[in-house]
């Protein structure tokens, strides 16, 4: 077979010269490339590259009854009032604040709890363990704020709990000021078990000799968890850190949509929810598309910066 | 990682710890759906009082048959079902196809079209963009628009070609020269030899249709078109009230009506979970997330 094989690659190679042939003959012979390459494309081009353009809208006054080409250009005015908008102020130092609160609490999680499932002996108990950790990720946003309502709420358990027992009941789901703990832990408990699937790979990759040397050399369990298991996951914890400082401008829109109603704006309110009931809610389109582009290239230069930030740490990169 | 030879065993205090930090952890992952499932189950008695119903005193079915009997519920579970199964399939006949063009070597624009699709991993158009080309090509208020917009996710698209790239050369070369095309190669070929991130793709594509929510509220007005993830926000987030359009009777508590359809709209992601377990635990889709 690998003769067979070897014996048609050459012939191949006779036959039909990779390069050097003329750029249509080439071409050509990728016809049935193309075709399979052509509903791709065309998603791509409508679907991506064509919003892309219309970004455009944001230096118009945009309306959809006059359409793209007949709505007035309005040069940068639409920027200028990103510094003028108090609620654009609101929605940048909620979504930072979110973020930042996401990075110090959520992110450890997941490589904690990763360590300690690796550590476990009985694998039939971690096995069980994953199973019940990763599945909350798999359920949509409205069904776990509903959970989370029936939990925490006011109606919920555990206020039913602290009623039983002659207590005051909390407001946990519908204040303001337990917005944005609430929300890092719904992250938390919906999230962390999914997150330790990338430092459980990593751990694996450790060289279990290393955790043999070092008990030889008399270390405890913690010092090796800090001498071989963490600089172990180093690269991976890096990276994904990285990841996460480049995308600070997206904090789940989705949760935050859903719970913006019972709180109110002025504690909820982040950039993506900002842009959709201003643009699509208010009508006021160029100026909620010039806050997207505002987001999205800032991101663009975040993740990029982020990306040779780790270069810098001596890691490789996204890219 | 199995007990090797060198672990001590931990001591009386650091093993009882670590079984009740478990314990305690499985607890807090598990109740809440142990919770809204004894609600979904109880009658009128059994919330009317303290409200803390762990184990139904009188378990019924009456806020299931009051859920399936309004309609409401059922057209949604019949919309969601369909972007679902249409959905996935347009997903991956998509993903596919364009990932295998761009995964063989030497096609000439290659590295441009891939360069493309890449920087929209990097920069989104944004919302109202979008928003505003669904609406200029008619489709608010279709269920296409809940398909075509997400078509190809750009970093399943790059999962998939890493899974294609990996096959042999020179299978596809010989099999070329045995005068198939790509399209058979394609589907001959390639596709039985990536069955396992094919597949495992599929699945995520597919829990991603059924758990979609902002798309609906985007571009579908119409409620007698809202999927199920809509529906459940209406009723349960909202507090809006199940009409029942059958029967004339005393509804169930409102309560558990809201957590049967929790129920019902969990239970598809319950069927698929351990299939979806199956291919992440083995590592198919981790050990290709770098591009």
């Amino acid at each position: 077979m690998k003769q067979i094989v070897s014996e048609k690659k050459s012939l191949l190679q006779k036959t039909t010269p990779k390069t050097g042939a003329p750029l249509w003959q080439r071409m050509w012979r990728e016809r049935w490339i193309y075709l399979l390459i052509t509903p791709g494309l065309i998603y791509f081009v409508v679907f991506q590259y064509l919003p892309l353009l219309g970004n455009l809208i944001a230096f118009q006054d945009f309306s959809p009854f006059l359409g793209f080409f007949e709505s007035p250009w309005v040069g940068l005015d639409n920027f200028a009032r990103l510094f003028s908008d108090p609620d654009v102020g609101i929605a940048i130092s909620n979504t930072l604040i979110i973020s930042l609160l996401q990075i110090i609490f959520a992110f450890p999680i997941p490589i904690a709890l990763a360590i300690m499932l690796n550590n476990m002996v009985s694998d039939k108990a971690r096995r069980f363990l994953q199973s019940i950790l990763y599945l909350p990720h798999f359920i949509s946003w409205v069904i776990i704020i509903s959970i989370f309502q029936q939990i925490l709420g006011g109606d919920g358990f555990i206020n039913n709990l602290i009623r039983g027992t002659g207590g005051q009941p909390l407001d946990i789901m519908s204040n303001p000021d337990f917005f944005k703990p609430l929300v890092v832990i719904q992250v938390v408990w919906k999230d962390s078990g999914w997150g330790t699937i990338i430092f459980l790979a990593a751990l694996t990759a450790i060289d279990l000799s290393l955790y043999e040397a070092a008990v030889i050399d008399g270390a405890n369990k913690w010092r090796r968890i800090w001498h071989i298991t963490l600089p172990g996951i180093r690269s991976t914890i890096i990276l994904l850190l990285v990841l996460r400082l480049g995308t600070i401008l997206n904090t789940g829109f989705e949760q935050i949509f859903l719970q913006r109603n019972a709180v109110g704006a002025q504690a909820a309110e982040v950039l993506d929810t900002f842009v959709y009931f201003r643009g699509v809610q208010a009508g006021d389109w160029g100026f909620s598309t010039a806050v997207g582009l505002v987001k999205g290239l800032v991101g663009l230069i975040l993740i990029l910066g982020a990306n040779k930030l780790a270069r810098k740490f001596g890691e490789e990169g996204l890219f | 990682m199995a007990a090797a030879t060198w672990h001590e065993k931990p001591s009386f205090l650091g093993r009882w710890g670590m079984r009740i930090f478990w314990t305690l952890l499985a607890f807090v992952m598990i109740f809440p759906f142990v919770y809204i499932l004894s609600i979904s189950f109880s009658n009128f008695n059994d919330v009317a009082g303290k409200g803390l119903v762990l184990i139904p005193a009188h378990p019924t079915l009456d806020a299931y048959n009051y859920v399936l009997a309004s309609g409401v519920v059922t057209r949604a579970v019949g919309v969601s079902l369909f972007v679902t199964i249409v959905g996935t399939l347009v997903n991956l006949f998509m993903t596919v196809t364009m990932a295998y063009g761009l995964s063989r070597r030497g096609v000439p624009g290659r590295g441009f079209i891939l360069g493309l699709v890449a920087f929209t991993i990097l920069f989104a158009p944004g919302i109202i963009p979008k928003y505003l080309v669904v609406k200029q090509l008619g489709l608010l208020d279709n269920l296409w628009a809940l398909i075509l917009p997400g078509a190809i996710s750009a970093f399943n698209l790059v999962v998939i070609r890493n899974s294609f790239m990996s096959i042999p050369e020179e299978l596809i070369e010989s099999a070329k020269l045995d005068g198939a095309n790509d399209l058979r190669i394609l589907w001959n070929f390639v596709l039985p030899l990536s069955g396992a991130v094919v597949a495992a793709i599929g699945l995520f594509y597919g829990v991603g249709h059924w758990n979609s929510f902002f798309d609906a509220t985007l571009y579908i007005n119409d409620p007698a078109k809202w999927p199920v993830q809509l529906v459940l926000r209406q009723f349960v987030l909202q507090g809006a009230v199940i009409q029942d359009v059958v029967v004339n009777q005393q509804p169930p508590p409102s309560i558990t009506i809201q957590m049967a359809v929790v129920v019902l709209a969990t239970i598809p992601i319950l069927i698929v979970y351990p299939f979806l377990q199956k291919y992440f635990t083995k590592g198919v889709l981790t050990g290709s997330i770098k591009g």
